[in-house]
Order: C-alpha cells, then sequence, then structure tokens
C-alpha cells in the first residue's frame, strides 16, 4: 500500500484545514519561487521525467503537451485552462481537491503557467459545483492577499487565475468545447487540428488540463521527478486518485499508486465487493466511458489498476472512477442507462452521435425488458462502430465502447433474455417501435 | 441531445432587470475577460438571472443579459436552451429537487428516489407539486458518486440517502428549514463509513 508520505492529498477528507494557513502547514507554497525560478525548460522536463499522464481520462504524457505550447511569446498572450468540469460518471475526485485542497491546484496552476509561459489562467468548474466553486474562490483571494498570485506576486511570475463556470453540460469537459464554452458558446467541440496549443482560447496558444494533473505538480517539483516516476510501473507512474462506487460496502475516494490490483483496492479501502469478491459481475475501470471488464480469470481477478493493465483488458483507466456491480445487477439495464446518458449529453453536432446514441439507448432498453430480436444484437455492434471514430470528438467513442463492452462479454445474457421473452405467449399485441423524440 | 424550450407566453413575466447589486456583480464580472471578449461572462450572468427571477430563467431575462452583454439575442438563448441547468420553466418556491440517475447512483438505489419525488412532489418532471413548493427532475451524474445515491437542491448536495432520510430532508425544506447538506449517514464527505483506510498518520 501506498504509504501515507508519498500521498499528496493530505487532507483528501477535509479533516484539517483547507485555507492558506492549513495548506501551508501540509507543505503546500514552500519553496515555490525557487521552483519558477528554475525556468520553463527545467519545468517541462521536470514534469516529462516524472511520467506524470493527463488525469482526465485520455492519459497524455503532461509534460509532452506542456513543451507543445509555442517558445516565445508572440502578439497573442498564451492561456492554462483548467478542466474542473468534472463530469464522467463514477468520477469524483477533482470535487475533493477543489474543497480540501484548493491551494495545491492553485499553486500547480501558477507553476504550470510559469512552464508554459501564461500570465492568466481559467478553471472551468461544472456548474453543480457551486459550494467547490466557492471554496475555490476563497482560496484564490487568499492566495491573492497573500500576493502568491497575481500581479507583482512574492514568486516572481505574474499570474492572474479566474474561475469559470458551466451550466450543467457533460461534453463541455472535452478541452474544445470547453474553450467554446469559456468563450460564452455552446459547448460544441471544434475541429482538430488546429490544437489549442496553436488556436485555443479566443485564438490564442492555450494548454487545457485536468485538476487532478495540475494539483499534483508542485510535489513533483518538491519532491522530485524521481520519486513521481519510482511510484507505480513504467509508462504508469504516481499515485492516482480512485474512487469506487456502486457495489462495494464502503465507497470511497482514496489515492493510491498506480498498478494496484483492483482487488487489493476494492478489499483495502471499501470492505470488498458486496457479497464478497466472488459475488463481483463486472466492473467499469475508468468512468463510464470505459468498456467493462467482468469478473473471474481472465477479468477482474488480475487486473491492475493502471493505464497499461486496463489496456490488457480492452479498457483503459479513464479517470480512475471503478463503479463495480455486483450479480444482482441488470446488466443490460446498467448499460442502458449509460446509453441513455450519453443521449441526453450528446451536443447534438454530429449526426452519427446525436442520432446513433439516441437508437443505442432505444435499442438497450428494449433488450434489457428482452423486447428485440437477436440479430438486432449484431445491428447494435454495428451501430456502435459507426458512431466510433466518425465525430469531430471522443464523445462518440465513449458512447459506443461502454455498448461494445456489454456486447463483447455479454451477449449470452442478452440472447437468453430474448428467449425468455419470446417464450412467454401474452394476450396484448406486442410494440415493436418506440417512437424516436 | 434534449429538445429545450422556454415556457409558454403565459408563464412569461413581462420584463426583468438585473437588481442594482445585481448589475454591479455582473460590471466585475466583466473584468475577468480580455477587452471585446465580454461574451464569455454569459453562463455566469444568465445564472445570476435565474437566482433572481426565483429559480428559472424566464425570456426576459435572456434578453436582459443579451443586451447588457451587447449580444444578438439569438446567442443568449441558444446558451439558454443548450445548458441544462438553466430552468426554463417555474420550479418550486421552496425547492427544485436534482436527483441522479446515471448509474452510479441507480446502482445504489437512486429509482427508489424517483419514486419517492413522483409521489410526493409530482408524477412527472418540471411540474410544480399543488402547493407550488417543490418541482423535481432527473439529472445526469453530478460528481458525488461514492455518496451515492444523491440529490442536489439549489446550491448543496445531499448525499448517502435512502427513500427515508431523503424523505426527512424534503419535510425539513418544507418547514422552511435548511437541513445540513452532505452525506446524511455518520461518514466524513467521500471517505468510507466507519473512518479512512489511509492517512492517519497525518495530523489533520
Amino acid at each position: 500500500m501506498l504509504a501515507d508520505k508519498d500521498r499528496i492529498f493530505k487532507n483528501l477528507y477535509g479533516f484539517g484545514d483547507w485555507r492558506l494557513a492549513g495548506a501551508r502547514k501540509r507543505g503546500a507554497w514552500d519553496g515555490t519561487k525557487a521552483i519558477i525560478a528554475k525556468g520553463r525548460d527545467w519545468l517541462v522536463n521536470e514534469v516529462k521525467a516524472s511520467g506524470l499522464r493527463g488525469r482526465g481520462g485520455a492519459g497524455f504524457p503532461t509534460g509532452v503537451k506542456w513543451s507543445f505550447m509555442p517558445k516565445q511569446v508572440g502578439d497573442r498572450p498564451h492561456y492554462l485552462v483548467v478542466n474542473a468540469d468534472e463530469s464522467e460518471p463514477g468520477t469524483c475526485k477533482d470535487r475533493e481537491i477543489m474543497r480540501h485542497d484548493p491551494h495545491l491546484l492553485i499553486e500547480g496552476c501558477l507553476i504550470a503557467g510559469a512552464a508554459m509561459a501564461a500570465h492568466v489562467g481559467y478553471i472551468y468548474v461544472r456548474g453543480e459545483f457551486v459550494r467547490e466553486r466557492e471554496r475555490l474562490q476563497a482560496a484564490i483571494d487568499e492566495a491573492y492577499e497573500a500576493r502568491l498570485i497575481g500581479k507583482d506576486n512574492v514568486h516572481g511570475w505574474d499570474f492572474d487565475l479566474y474561475v469559470h463556470h458551466g451550466a450543467g453540460a457533460y461534453i463541455c469537459g472535452e478541452e474544445m468545447a470547453l474553450l467554446e464554452s469559456l468563450e460564452g458558446k455552446k459547448g460544441q467541440p471544434r475541429l482538430k487540428p488546429p490544437f489549442p496549443a496553436n488556436v485555443g482560447l479566443y485564438g490564442c496558444p492555450t494548454t487545457v488540463n485536468n485538476v487532478e494533473s495540475i494539483a499534483v505538480v508542485p510535489d513533483i517539483m518538491r519532491r522530485g521527478a524521481a520519486w513521481f516516476a519510482g511510484i507505480g510501473r513504467p509508462n504508469n507512474t504516481g499515485t492516482k486518485l480512485f474512487c469506487i462506487s456502486g457495489h462495494v460496502e464502503r465507497p470511497c475516494t482514496v489515492e493510491e499508486a498506480m498498478g494496484i490490483p483492483l482487488r487489493e483496492l476494492i478489499e483495502r479501502h471499501c470492505g470488498g465487493v458486496r457479497g464478497g469478491w466472488d459475488n463481483l459481475l463486472a466492473v467499469i475501470p475508468g468512468g463510464s466511458s470505459m468498456p467493462l471488464i467482468p469478473a473471474g480469470p481472465n477479468g477482474c481477478d488480475d487486473l491492475l489498476m493502471d493505464f497499461d493493465g486496463c489496456a490488457k483488458h480492452k479498457s483503459a483507466l479513464g479517470t480512475a472512477a471503478v463503479i463495480v456491480m455486483d450479480k444482482s445487477t441488470d446488466i443490460i439495464k446498467a448499460m442502458a442507462r449509460i446509453a441513455y446518458f450519453y443521449k441526453h449529453e450528446s451536443c447534438g453536432q454530429c449526426t452519427p452521435c446525436r442520432e446513433g446514441v439516441g437508437w443505442m439507448w432505444r435499442v438497450l432498453t428494449r433488450m434489457a425488458e428482452g423486447r428485440a430480436q437477436k440479430r438486432e444484437i449484431d445491428m447494435l455492434f454495428d451501430v456502435s462502430k459507426q458512431i466510433e471514430g466518425h465525430t469531430i470528438c471522443a464523445f462518440g467513442d465513449g458512447a459506443a465502447w461502454p455498448v461494445q463492452g456489454l456486447l463483447r462479454h455479454f451477449r449470452p445474457e442478452i440472447e437468453r433474455r430474448i428467449d425468455e421473452y419470446t417464450a412467454k405467449t401474452r394476450p396484448e399485441p406486442v410494440r415493436v417501435a418506440v417512437a424516436a423524440e | 441531445m434534449s429538445v429545450r424550450r422556454l415556457a409558454p407566453p403565459e408563464l412569461q413575466p413581462r420584463q426583468f432587470a438585473f437588481t442594482p447589486e445585481n448589475l454591479a456583480w455582473a460590471k466585475q464580472q466583466l473584468e475577468k475577460y480580455p477587452a471585446g471578449r465580454q461574451q464569455s461572462a454569459i453562463i455566469p450572468l444568465l445564472w445570476r438571472a435565474q437566482e433572481q427571477a426565483g429559480g428559472w430563467l424566464p425570456q426576459k431575462a435572456i434578453e436582459h443579459v443579451a443586451d447588457f452583454l451587447g449580444l444578438p439575442y439569438i446567442r443568449a438563448l441558444e446558451v439558454a436552451t443548450f445548458y441544462t441547468m438553466f430552468q426554463l420553466s417555474p420550479v418550486g418556491r421552496k425547492a427544485h429537487v436534482q436527483v441522479c440517475g446515471t448509474t452510479p447512483c441507480m446502482l445504489r438505489g437512486a429509482e427508489e428516489l424517483i419514486k419517492v419525488c413522483k409521489r410526493r412532489i409530482h408524477e412527472q418532471p418540471h411540474q410544480l407539486s399543488p402547493d407550488g413548493d417543490f418541482s423535481w427532475e432527473e439529472v445526469e451524474c453530478l460528481g458525488a458518486c461514492v455518496n451515492a445515491p444523491m440529490v442536489q437542491i439549489g446550491k448543496d448536495t445531499y448525499e448517502d440517502l435512502t427513500p427515508e432520510s431523503f424523505t426527512r430532508v424534503l419535510d425539513a425544506i418544507a418547514q422552511g428549514q435548511t437541513p445540513k447538506p452532505g452525506p446524511q449517514i455518520d461518514r466524513q464527505f467521500s471517505a468510507p463509513v466507519g473512518g479512512p483506510t489511509t492517512l492517519k498518520s497525518v495530523e489533520p
């Protein structure tokens, strides 16, 4: 198990003081000036050397992303944008950072700003996190008051940090949609390229990072890249906040080393799967966009919770939001509900996603009752493939993968339910179509 | 995507204008964004307008914000209809209850909470209870999945609910009280029930 001394989020559960005094006691804002004085290249290289991969879902190496920013600041200012639009079902880690350790995030923003020559940062908080936003703003006000950030601050890098918020749109967690939303428009993703490092917020070079990616940066700088890189496995380094929800005895958010076995994670911190490990049906390892992994020796039993470990099982670590489902779960209904989520949240820009995701939801809803034809199973898979990779952003992929995961592992269950439904005789005519809305 | 339309004309107030305090606040918001980029402030401003208008966004309020920012009405209307936290029809006077129904909450009993809403408030979402005090809707993931099932009422979340504790929360609100937000069981935020398994050697 990760030792407490190696944990970054020491106030994860809010037992301590979230304010500046408490944060300083836990080590925040210590030696920040000396860190920034080492210069842009050193900062970027240190993050690269730490092996930190983005914590928002895609797992892109953070240091590499920073290095895409122009080397010289031209007429257009550089911007740092922090993605705090945490909405991936199962994920609730950034919330804890913002309400219990906001100064780690603010310090991280300053360092990241210096590393990419940005003097302005925006933190885009999802609209529903009202209290978290208030807390974060209070912490930023404290930091301004103490001249830790702002113009002519004590660290020698002018940096203004603003909190902005959304109003309930999952798609705004996609970086291009987030930038559109931050510009005051509908959150509909832009095509890439150009990438935000060239043309981002207000047409200026911009880097968008997840809250957790930014909040771990000060500790990496203070303790050294080698310390961070020494935790976990190569290519999967560092600590990670895991959110374990669903059918475990004691759901919780916990910071652990990357690569911790799923079983150890659940049994050590969550009191085990409800009804014991053998009662496990499947887990979704990284938020609802990722394909599920079934229980058993070729699934959850040897699953290591990191990027490569999940990829081995044709899934992905995503945001490390583990949704646990025991054998009492109606797996088809659970996946139909996820499909409904995507149907509801599609921004409507690309036809395959706007039309296809609603179609998948309607078919899955029928399949949950067994009210379907077996040939529709292949058709459903085909439609999911028509969505995947055919949209501007990755939302379409995220909507298609959970359905594909279901079909990959639970096809017999769908067929069984169809047989069961067909075998029943019923006097009333069978409704076959549900009107499209 | 969801189809969202403005409330019918008979429900729309005739006019809307920011109070002097809100107007001052709105002007202050513009300072966050570069010159000429005042459109960026539209979501926070619409949100403030919704708060002022009693929890929902009348057409006049949307137009007022558009005028304030110097935008064509359609730019503000498309934002107001795109983002689902903008309520386009009147909501309960005391509370608009948003029940998270996404899979992590569903696995832990969100459907039972929705039944409570249907029984107690209205069979249909976005409809007022007979006394006009409550309304409800099912929303998508609110980001408190380890504290499932949960609801958001106004600015606060009520977590780790059962139909019984949820009923108690609603009762308290009906009586004009503000129940304590957060987990409704003995639990410290997102730590496991019974106390954390980590950080025990760290002084709070």
